[in-house]
């Protein structure tokens, strides 16, 4: 317990002083978009990685917070906090309620159900005109205020963002390593055991699904708030994709993994701008590399690969003496 | 037009859109019997078998009838290098590798079609003109035959290949245990392979069919090969008469919704019936429910 404390420690300490290094460039935009990813990446961990579930269909919840948060602070003029507030509960009570049939299923039949679930959400953004604003978007959503502080530069949206990521990975290192956190990887590895040995499976199933719903619809708040202007691409099938690679390629069932995986992810098509179209075809190329010879993740994958290095290195000394 | 001649016109275009998601269909059926992955490259076919028949049609000039069968022996081989390439030094992953590893080789295969040819929509020319045939107060366009008729010859031929030719019962045996089947001497290796082949090859020609009425661009595969997804689960996973069915029927359903409440939420009601039937017979319409063992 005390080894997860430093840990995270060390990872608020990165988080803190990161704008020091970073303040006033294009990059502190990044973060922020980093920010959010690991939220709802780390969301979709507790989900698969723990409970191992699969998921497709994130992205809908995403975009239910931010047309939520959208909706009730500039249509009906809500206090962005309580309609933060209240749009997260009412997402995690959908979630709760319709995570009874979904999660029944497994396998691939639970992907695609869920992936179905998320292109119906999505085709209601893009069709229900009158309320979402249709394919054109939403837009004139205003920042967050906390008193006199209103949330409008990069900087204070990037510790505006990091608070709740921080908040959201001390609740999941905790979470992992209770009781509940134990009895979800039972039912990873063998759920019938796990049910044999007294683990209310199906209710604990839903109750992190529903859970994991809430921190996207969090996530979706503070996205609509930090953007002002939404609009429904950012919540399609591609963005439930990118979250589902974020956590594999980051390593399924670590925390830290999804923090990786985000900031790979988030910051990989940056970089990769200059090669204009190109960025989607490594994109592609990259996720089948990366599940072919890092199955374990990054987080995961790095040391072995710095063992197999020193190991090679070694085994060179070896031949020379 | 009358309700009835309307209600006629919504059920021969369902029937026509119902026989693409039926072969579309049927591609996911047999890789998943051969291999139980469900292939998310698979609308990535129907998208290149489109695609690569316009090239052939507009680039190189070639007539029709050449374009079609040498689009799909192209759209065969990506199928083969795919298999090779993603699959085979996957063998022994999780099942949530292999679908990420499916939705990597689909998201390259888009992409790469993106850059070799254009995001614009593009049309290909009906096989036999475009002279409306008049049938009961309905209108039908000669492709919509096309695509039956080819329909048709496709799912005879693909009964006639499971259920009479070596290879088939082969690729059978497979489905039921791998295991066995190897002992027995059936090289299941070879047989992945082939269901990858041919599930390329009959998602291509469905692409290539239906190109005419809907148009083409390098991103009809999600939506195509999503749909077609659906048909096969209504029918469950079977590579036979009920993923068929399951086609027609999410169609027939898809265009009198379109038709009849609004054509915006068109593509929602096919994932609405999708999520009824997982919700109350996960086994398909028409399978018996199975017991797990453990």
């Amino acid at each position: 317990m005390k080894r997860e404390l430093i840990k995270f420690m060390l990872f608020a300490l990165c988080v803190l002083v990161a704008p020091l290094f970073f303040s006033g460039s294009y990059l502190m935009n990044v973060l922020v978009f980093v920010g959010i990813h690991t939220l709802l990446a780390v969301a979709l961990n507790l989900l698969l990685g723990y409970a191992g579930q699969i998921s497709l269909g994130h992205a809908a919840f995403f975009g239910l917070g931010a047309y939520g948060s959208g909706i009730l602070t500039t249509t009906f003029s809500w206090n962005p906090w309580l309609a933060m507030v209240t749009v997260a509960v009412i997402v995690a009570t959908m979630a709760f309620a319709i995570g009874f049939p979904i999660l029944k299923l497994k396998g691939h039949y639970l992907a695609m159900a869920t992936l179905g679930l998320g292109i119906i959400i999505f085709i209601v953004f893009n069709e229900w005109v009158d309320v979402t604003g249709g394919p054109s978007g939403f837009p004139g959503i205003p920042n967050l205020e906390l008193g006199t502080l209103v949330f409008d530069s990069d900087l204070k949206n990037y510790y505006l963002v990091w608070s709740f990521v921080l908040g959201c990975v001390l609740l999941s290192v905790n979470l992992a390593n209770s009781r509940i956190g134990r009895a979800f990887r039972a039912i990873h590895d063998a759920e019938t055991a796990a049910r044999v040995m007294g683990v209310n499976a199906r209710l604990l199933k839903v109750q992190v699904f529903a859970l994991s719903a809430m921190i996207c619809a969090i996530a979706g708040s503070l996205y609509a708030h930090v953007m002002t202007f939404i609009a429904p691409p950012s919540f399609g099938f591609n963005i439930s994709v990118e979250l589902l690679t974020m956590v594999v390629i980051g390593g399924l069932g670590s925390i830290y993994g999804s923090f990786l995986g985000a900031l790979l992810l988030t910051m990989l098509p940056e970089f990769l701008r200059f090669m204009h179209d190109y960025d989607i075809v490594f994109y592609g190329g990259l996720l089948m590399v990366m599940t072919i010879f890092m199955p374990g993740g990054l987080v995961r994958g790095i040391p072995e690969l710095f063992r197999k290095l020193a190991g090679l290195k070694k085994g060179k000394g070896d031949a020379h003496a | 037009m009358e309700l009835s001649h309307q209600l006629l016109q919504y059920l021969l275009s369902g029937l026509s859109t119902g026989a693409i998601y039926a072969l579309i269909g049927i591609g996911f059926s047999i890789i998943y019997n051969a291999t139980g992955i469900i292939n998310f490259a698979q609308g990535e076919f129907v998208m290149l078998g489109g695609m690569m028949t316009l090239f052939l049609l507009e680039a190189l000039h070639l007539p029709l009838w050449a374009a079609v069968p040498l689009a799909v022996c192209i759209v065969t081989l990506v199928g083969l290098g795919f298999e090779r390439l993603a699959i085979r030094p996957l063998r022994n992953a999780s099942p949530i590798s292999l679908v990420i590893i499916t939705i990597g080789g689909a998201i390259l295969i888009r992409g790469l079609a993106m850059l070799i040819w254009d995001k614009d929509t593009h049309a290909i020319p009906p096989f036999s003109g475009d002279e409306p045939i008049m049938l009961a107060g309905a209108t039908l366009l000669p492709q919509h035959l096309w695509i039956l008729g080819i329909t048709v010859v496709l799912i005879s031929l693909n009964k006639w290949f499971f259920n009479h030719t070596i290879s088939g019962k082969a690729m059978r045996a497979c489905s039921y245990n791998p295991r066995a089947a190897g002992l027995v001497g059936v090289d299941v290796r070879r047989m992945v392979l082939l269901s990858f082949m041919i599930s390329a090859a009959m998602g291509s020609l469905a692409g290539i069919i239906v190109a005419p009425l809907t148009m083409t661009a390098y991103d009809v595969g999600i939506m195509l090969g999503l749909k077609g997804f659906c048909a096969a689960i209504i029918g469950g996973m079977s590579s036979g008469l009920s993923t068929v069915i399951g086609g027609l029927i999410l169609g027939v359903l898809e265009s009198m919704g379109a038709g009849l409440i609004s054509s915006g939420y068109k593509d929602a009601i096919a994932f609405i019936i999708l999520l009824l039937i997982l919700f109350i017979r996960p086994q398909g319409l028409f399978g018996k429910p199975e017991s797990e063992r453990v």
